[in-house]
């Protein structure tokens, strides 16, 4: 991004002759529109999350992000336009683009009737990673991401900061180009909130991964991170946080939204 | 599923490595499941009480006056109990069939269905192999069954015993996907309840479970013609033959029949978007658009 782009999103940046071509965005969403019913949900969205950047995907509830982010997963069916993750089409290459798609769901979707362990074997064997790279990739992962120590220990007898952390395990197990997180910190006290925040941040540096992070925190997003800003069911704006609040003139994400509409 | 036949660089075709993943991911899914059912005690503990009640105080009540004349399988008359054996073999297939069902609401009111549908493999084969894993835990609380059966003297040949498997796995898929079939009417997970009682206990007493046939038709002509074509009436027939050693083609085709249709009809209907709809109240739902004025954002 190289500026705030209202309503829309940027033009991919066409590399000098010469130069190796631009990686794909790890996420690229073109006019996307869905309708429950005769109820518009969202209407020509269209946004682009670069590899190794933190997105934010603002706006209040009913903003339309939870459906964004089920039709980015293959869930539902978008009505129009067009998703691609890392450069493949979720429509014409489901496949190929699931397998570059990690995912933190608002709602925890660990299963409490398995230990730690277990939930990750499950997701590693649903990604048909081998079992000895999967068994040396959720070592890792539990030492990462500091849930080693309770490995053992059944999802449902998990701390809601300790559940969120191995989810975050879970969706890079398979090493995603892009990770979604809908809300993760929901649930959350103040403490665990900064601390799972800052973890990913670690993260996108770390990885290259490309984060979408949907939220309606004011709080968890700083000046240099990519904004979408999403209400009732359209992109207002797209930018980093600093430059659209210089822009508008105010002062937090939730006086941006405002003023946008 | 679908792989080209081109070449990785470790030299494997992308169709072997699809497969491979498939193979792994089917692994994943039946582990599961298995898991979750030996980890909930109390419900392997009550899916084996309901068929040995039957078994243990039904039977043994209704031996004397429900009288079966010999029939194929049987070669000889046989006591109630071990006509009996088969229907509740049947009916450990049709409730766990149903719970597999129940269990896949849940999980997509909860969630954990959209971990599932949100990994690679093409949404068909996730669902199949949902029903793989809900018959492996079906064969695990027949193959119990069957063993406390043996020492109420109920002893089929041991051919019947590896013969009854693949019987087992065909029936369990059909009242599996039918289930699933179901579930896709289905938009919240209390609204399964009613469809319990409306299929699961019709289905049950209309078949040849716990009486033959013919017996049924003393009585009714329209009754036993409901019967003929209840598919779990097949699925019964198909177990019963095979636990004595007996392959009955009739029950095979039609079994393999309905399982393709309701494997069809679950695989189109399957809709993750139901719970949201309902919740959001969605067309026909509680709060849908008729008595909800204005529904325009969903977050």
């Amino acid at each position: 991004m190289s500026g705030p782009v209202a309503g829309g999103v940027e033009a991919a940046p066409t590399p000098a002759s010469g130069d190796a071509p631009a990686p794909e965005p790890a996420l690229q969403v073109e006019a996307l529109g869905f309708a429950y019913a005769d109820a518009p949900v969202l209407e020509a969205v269209s946004l682009s999350v670069p590899r190794g950047r933190f997105a934010a995907l603002v706006g209040a509830n009913g903003a339309g992000k939870t459906t964004l982010f089920s039709i980015v997963t293959g869930l539902f069916a978008a009505g129009d336009g067009r998703v691609r993750i890392a450069g493949h089409d979720l429509a014409t290459r489901p496949r190929d683009a699931l397998t570059e798609l990690g995912v933190v769901f608002q709602k925890p979707t660990l299963d409490n009737d398995l230990s730690v362990r277990q939930n990750l074997a499950y997701f590693a064997d649903l990604h048909g990673l081998p079992r000895r790279t999967a068994r040396e990739r959720i070592d890792a992962a539990l030492a990462q991401h500091g849930v080693a120590d309770v490995q053992a220990r059944k999802a449902g007898a998990l701390s809601g900061g300790q559940r969120r952390r191995v989810e975050l395990a879970r969706s890079l197990l398979h090493r995603p180009s892009l990770l979604l997180m809908d809300e993760p910190t929901v649930g959350l006290d103040i403490a665990s909130r900064a601390g799972f925040v800052e973890h990913v941040r670690e993260l996108v540096s770390g990885r290259q991964v490309g984060v979408l992070w949907a939220t309606h925190l004011a709080d968890e997003i700083r000046d240099e991170d990519l904004v979408h800003v999403l209400d009732r069911g359209r992109l207002l704006a797209s930018g980093t946080l600093g430059e659209l609040l210089e822009a508008h003139a105010v002062r937090d994400v939730v006086a941006l939204t405002a003023a946008l509409r | 599923m679908t792989g080209s036949h081109t070449v990785t660089r470790h030299g494997q075709s992308r169709q072997g490595v699809a497969w491979r993943a498939g193979a792994r991911c089917l692994r994943g899914i039946v582990l599961r499941e298995t898991l979750r059912f030996v980890h909930q005690r109390g419900r392997f503990l009550s899916a084996l009480v309901r068929p040995l009640v039957w078994l243990f105080i039904f039977a043994a009540g209704f031996r004397s006056v429900l009288g079966v004349s010999i029939i194929p399988p049987y070669q000889t008359y046989v006591l109630y109990e071990e006509y009996i054996t088969p229907g509740l073999v049947g009916m450990i297939l049709l409730f766990n069939g149903m719970q597999s069902s129940l269990s896949m609401v849940y999980d997509r009111e909860m969630g954990s269905m959209r971990v599932l549908l949100s990994s690679p493999m093409p949404r068909w084969f996730l669902l199949v192999s949902r029903l793989v894993a809900g018959v492996a835990v079906a064969l695990l609380q027949v193959g119990v069954f069957l063993a406390i059966a043996w020492f109420w003297d109920v002893r089929p040949p041991v051919a019947g015993y590896l013969l009854v498997l693949p019987a087992l796995v065909l029936a369990g898929l059909m009242l599996g996907a039918l289930g699933l079939a179901l579930s896709s009417f289905i938009r919240q997970l209390e609204n399964f309840a009613g469809v319990m009682n409306f299929v699961i206990f019709p289905m049950f007493f209309a078949s040849s479970a716990l009486y033959p046939l013919w017996r049924l038709r003393e009585s009714s002509e329209l009754l036993y013609r409901i019967c003929r074509v209840n598919p779990f009436t097949h699925g019964v027939e198909l177990v019963r033959h095979a636990l004595y050693g007996a392959v009955h083609m009739p029950s095979v085709l039609i079994v393999a029949a309905y399982t393709a249709l309701f494997l069809a009809a679950a695989i189109v209907g399957y809709d993750p978007q139901k719970g949201s709809l309902a919740r959001r109240g969605g067309p026909g739902g509680p709060g849908g658009p008729a008595d909800r004025p204005a529904t325009k954002g969903a977050s």
